[in-house]
């Protein structure tokens, strides 16, 4: 399984055809305590950069772009009970949902880790 | 998602292409961790730990806030009493040494230009305006007040508050005394030598007070209150969230030119002798409003559910737009989140059900009362 981020904060992990997108723990520091996120419905076609999700903090609400086009298979739904989720555990338990990859051709130019790294430690 | 740093920097209309200035308590900030962000023409802090642990701190505890950006002003001259009540509405003559009053500035035809404090001091009186406003707060009074009267904005003095239920204890620890001060009460005091003007008020809805000092002290007065273990700094963000909950509006976004003062729930600004004789700029939308209520109210908005409403979320009753969200966020001592709007009169009843449209969806909600959280002033019992 390999993990990508993008510049938009977001990683996304693909398993064969599958990819398990989250923001990532610096976009969770940065907005603070989350206390909602709206997640896409099971069977919505995304596009990539279409508004796929927001994630609400105590003073501000931002979009979460999809990273890759594909059709939603599955939101985190334990999110609705505890958004804080995001904040404890964001590149983990606090994934925001799941995507059958329309184009994995899409994965080609994101950042590795190290990449990511280096692109936070510039900004 | 979009750049996460960047979403909760507030613009200021007019003050967006200036350079940011500094605080006098700017690297006392960053050295605490402090996130700075542009607010009222400053770089200023938003948070250290987080928006909800410094807001539940300060109910529980202490909070420290560093308000410099706002404008301190001194009035004197012959005659500055009449003046300034020929331009706001508070009752000046009659206000006696060591007491402060809340009060706003209004135009001509009776929109708010701003919300104020005011005090008499021994030799002057002092008022606290709001920042993103008090340069063009200047140029208005400059052109009401007759040449008697001076002017003098303090910018070599912070402004810092000290809010919460144990503010009281770790401020009269260094500067013994304050505890007899009770709410709307203010005094000089001195801490290693140095005046301070300190009155017992806040934006908090908590007891607490708010201290004027030079700034080159202001670092160290800090340090002194922060090294007491019940008191932490406090961002900008806990200070909205908290006067949110407390029902204060914030100038810019519940309170505007548009917006007058019966429609906003603050007549209780204006005595009543001021009311019935007028003599102020503004006056006659006040006695009108008075006298036939206003078309819109500002009320307090519950919120059923988790999500938030925010700033410019339009309210309906049915099919029908009846007003708009000018303040909404998450009420981290509810645990819920609330918001604040100008609603039509037919609509703003406690208890009146509506809707708020936040991205297409219409999530329920009814008026509630305001404060959300009680307010818990040291107030003199009479």
């Amino acid at each position: 399984m390999s993990r990508y981020f993008t510049q938009e904060h977001e990683w996304i992990d693909v398993d064969g055809e599958i990819a398990t997108v989250g923001i990532t723990d610096f976009a969770q520091g940065q907005l603070g305590d989350i206390v909602f996120v709206e997640l896409p419905e099971k069977g919505r076609k995304v596009a990539k950069g279409d508004d796929a999700a927001v994630v609400e903090s105590v003073k501000a609400a931002s979009d979460v772009y999809a990273p890759v086009s594909g059709e939603v298979v599955e939101a985190n739904g334990a999110l609705e009970g505890d958004p804080a989720l995001v904040n404890g555990d964001a590149e983990g338990e606090g994934w925001f949902f799941r995507l059958r990859l329309a184009d994995a051709a899409e994965l080609e130019g994101l950042m590795d880790r190290a990449a990511y790294d280096a692109f936070v430690a510039g900004l | 998602m979009g750049d996460p740093g960047k979403t909760d920097v507030v613009a200021e209309d007019g003050l967006a292409d200036l350079p940011l200035q500094q605080l006098p308590l700017d690297g006392w900030h960053r050295a605490r961790g402090a996130r700075m962000v542009g607010f009222a023409g400053y770089e200023m802090p938003i948070q250290y730990e987080g928006i909800m642990a410094e807001h539940l701190w300060t109910r529980a505890h202490a909070g420290l806030f560093d308000v410099s950006h706002m404008g301190q002003l001194s009035f004197t001259g012959e005659g500055v009493d009449a003046a300034l009540e020929a331009m706001i509405p508070a009752a000046i003559a009659t206000l006696e040494a060591g007491r402060q009053r809340y009060s706003l500035l209004l135009d001509e035809q009776g929109g708010i230009l701003d919300d104020l404090m005011v005090a008499r001091r021994p030799d002057d009186i002092y008022m606290v305006v709001n920042g993103a406003t008090k340069y063009d707060d200047i140029a208005w009074m400059l052109d009401q007040l007759p040449d008697e009267v001076t002017i003098n904005l303090m910018d070599e003095q912070a402004l810092l508050a000290l809010q919460g239920p144990e503010a009281e204890g770790a401020l009269a620890r260094i500067v013994p005394g304050v505890e007899r001060l009770f709410f709307m009460q203010a005094a000089a005091f001195a801490w290693n030598g140095h005046a301070l003007w300190i009155s017992r008020t806040g934006y908090t809805g908590e007891d607490g007070f708010e201290i004027s000092l030079p700034a080159q002290v202001a670092a160290a007065f800090a340090d002194a209150l922060c090294a007491m273990d019940e008191v932490k700094p406090i961002g900008l963000g806990a200070r909205d969230s908290l006067r949110l909950e407390a029902g204060l509006p914030l100038y810019g976004h519940d309170l505007t030119p548009e917006t007058g003062v019966v429609g906003a729930g603050l007549a209780f600004a204006i005595p009543k002798s001021r009311r019935e004789q007028g003599g102020y700029v503004g006056h006659d939308r006040v006695a009108r409003e008075l006298a036939e209520g206003a078309r819109l109210r500002r009320v307090g908005l519950a919120i059923e559910g988790r999500l938030p409403a925010r700033e410019g979320a339009p309210v309906f009753a049915g099919a029908e737009q009846v007003g708009t969200v000018t303040s909404g966020g998450f009420a981290p001592s509810l645990n819920a989140p609330i918001a604040m709007g100008w609603i039509d009169a037919a609509h703003a009843a406690i208890g009146t059900p509506l809707e708020i449209e936040v991205r297409g969806k219409r999530i329920a909600a009814h008026v509630a009362p305001m404060p959300f959280v009680p307010h818990r002033y040291h107030r003199q019992k009479n």
